[in-house]
């Protein structure tokens, strides 16, 4: 069992790769998985900044949404091919997480997190006023990407299983580049200025520039599953811009397990079953999930994939 | 005249923001259902309001409610966080706004509850400058005087005393004999009832629905931010600021009321990012 779950660690992109290939089929409905598919890519790029770097930012809605946004309106009103149009979400969140990050890395704790949180409105407020760009309240609509060919082939975008895949094959890419930033030198400094911020500058880090880089490959990634969601939904609502979504990355995170490599994906994965388990008996799905979070805040810290990885008391530096 | 409407606004943010910082200051919670608890409060004004048919009933009754409220989420969800770093309290309290929203909607539906505003404080009343409505220069008086209040008991009275210690050393109180348990217990209990308080004030001058709590939440942040964390003073004053701002700009330029703010919240980062009122070392 133990050394399953170390071979698990150590070809943690190819292992989750293959279980993604098959997850659509063990999912009651594709729409589903895509979701998952996509939450878990936001959650991760989270807890790049929250579970390996310990800055809580409440803000990270503003990147999904201006990546959801940007993406749209590239294919809306600019009629925009989609591949470029993801390019142009994916950097637009990271010049959106520069500037958010130039300004909340001044602050430290529990400031950080309200100041994220207020910019993070900010970017809420820009998009719902404007509303000829953007659809205001109801949000923009008709991101259509319809049939397109690859080296000959006609790929239908429409069917579900299809578009999972297509979606997978960003994913992949994100989560690959999530693990190599964790296992380079990058990854080694931000642990050691989550454990001890003074320390690692005495070591001869550049917290400030480190903080800042890791806030913008954050908001990147998060902005990337902003774009999919785009293509996902074809449309794009307001309230992915809602700081209530940023706290569902936060408890993504925290439910699956910060800090660890497949915590987030699991802690999205689950949430979002649930709440499709639960909306089939009641509407009432939002207290339920705050209570199961509740739950977990108080009892099981560590998340469901890290009390897994402290039971099997798996090496702790190469938290999977 | 958009001055004192800004006062009026401004006072309901530096009530909420003062809880915020009571229960900052001295349990470094930071109180992530504090919306939640405001919006509470206004659902319980309005509903005592229909039952008692009395305002200031309810605004005796709306405190004690949300109060009790708080005392229940301290023991029994809050406690046993202490020590565990201060983002665990946070995320509770997070988790905690989620099932106070759910269950006000369950309660009272997703509609939400028409506003009232009691008959006597009805109409509007000539300031000198033209007419302004009553309710909102009776809010601005009630600010002024729980402020005061709070004030007087924290300064002037030996349960004051002993919460300013406590949030200087606790050890040193509990060595002096002091159950700091229970002052904690008070204090979250105190910041939810003055939450509730402006939920009951704020109602009148806004729809009662479940979502209430949400945009007020990140604006009192702003404002605890502007004021300095952990200043009760930076609070009211900042509090008293943003209203302003929020209402000068909504005369001039509309369309930016919303954003004003968070504005002003930026540039007083750039310039001081420990706050007006803030103590450089604060923050951490």
């Amino acid at each position: 069992m133990k050394s399953f779950f170390q071979f698990i660690a150590r070809h943690r992109v190819l292992a989750s790769t293959l279980f993604l290939m098959v997850f659509p089929f063990i999912m009651p409905y594709e729409a589903l998985a895509i979701n998952i598919l996509i939450f878990g890519l936001f959650a991760m790029g989270f807890n790049l900044l929250f579970g390996y770097m310990g800055l809580l930012s409440f803000g990270h809605a503003a990147f999904l949404g201006i990546g959801s946004y940007l993406t749209g309106i590239g294919i809306v009103h600019y009629s925009m091919p989609w591949g470029s149009a993801i390019l142009v979400g994916v950097i637009g969140a990271a010049i959106g997480g520069l500037l958010m990050g130039f300004l909340a890395i001044r602050t430290r704790g529990i400031y950080f997190s309200m100041v994220t949180l207020a910019l993070g409105q900010i970017v809420f407020y820009c998009f719902y006023k404007a509303e000829s760009l953007t659809g205001g309240e109801n949000g923009l609509r008709g991101v259509r990407v319809d049939n397109f060919n690859i080296l000959g082939i006609t790929v239908d975008f429409l069917n579900p299983l299809v578009k999972y895949y297509i979606i997978l094959f960003f994913v992949v890419i994100a989560m690959w580049l999530i693990s190599r930033i964790l296992s380079s030198p990058l990854g080694a400094v931000m642990e050691a200025i989550r454990e001890n911020e003074k320390r690692a500058a005495a070591c001869g880090f550049d917290v400030a520039r480190t903080k800042l880089l890791v806030f913008v490959l954050s908001a990147a990634i998060c902005g990337l599953a902003g774009s999919l969601r785009a293509l996902h939904l074809s449309i794009v609502p307001i309230d992915s811009l809602h700081y209530l979504q940023s706290g569902q990355a936060v408890m993504m995170s925290i439910l699956g397990g910060m800090g660890t490599f497949f915590g987030p994906f699991i802690g999205a994965a689950v949430m979002l079953y649930l709440e499709d388990v639960v909306t089939t008996f009641t509407k009432h799905w939002m207290a339920i999930i705050g209570l199961v979070f509740m739950f977990f805040v108080l009892f099981f810290p560590k998340g469901i994939w890290g009390s897994i990885l402290s039971k099997l008391n798996l090496n702790q530096d190469s938290k999977s | 005249m958009q001055l004192l409407t800004g006062i009026a606004l401004g006072s309901i943010y530096a009530l909420l923001a003062l809880g915020l910082c009571l229960i900052f200051g001295m349990l470094n919670v930071v109180n992530f259902a504090h919306g939640a608890f405001f919006m509470v409060g206004a659902f319980m004004g309005v509903y005592f309001l229909g039952v008692t048919g009395n305002f200031w009933f309810s605004l005796i009754l709306t405190p004690l409610a949300t109060g009790a409220l708080g005392l229940l989420t301290e023991r029994f969800l809050v406690r046993p966080l202490y020590g565990r770093g201060i983002d665990y309290p946070l995320l509770l309290t997070f988790g905690l706004s989620y099932v106070l929203i759910e269950a006000m909607r369950v309660t009272f539906g997703i509609e939400g509850l028409p506003s009232v505003t009691p008959d006597g404080l009805k109409g509007t009343l000539d300031v000198g400058i033209g007419f302004f409505p009553k309710y909102r220069l009776f809010l601005i008086a009630a600010t002024a005087v729980i402020i005061f209040a709070v004030w007087f008991f924290i300064q002037k009275t030996r349960y004051g005393l002993i919460i300013k210690a406590g949030a200087a050393d606790q050890e040193i109180v509990k060595v002096l004999g002091v159950d700091i348990a229970k002052v904690w217990l008070m204090v979250f209990g105190l910041g939810c009832a003055i939450a509730g308080l402006s939920g009951i004030l704020a109602s009148p001058t806004r729809s009662v629905n479940p979502e209430m709590g949400i945009p007020i939440l990140a604006e009192s942040f702003v404002v605890t931010v502007v004021g300095g964390m952990g200043s009760p003073v930076g609070a009211v004053v900042a509090g008293l600021l943003v209203g302003v701002v929020y209402s000068m700009t909504s005369l001039f330029f509309p369309e930016l009321a919303e954003l004003s703010i968070f504005v002003l919240m930026a540039v007083v980062l750039l310039i001081r990012p420990q706050g007006l009122f803030g103590k450089a070392g604060a923050m951490g």
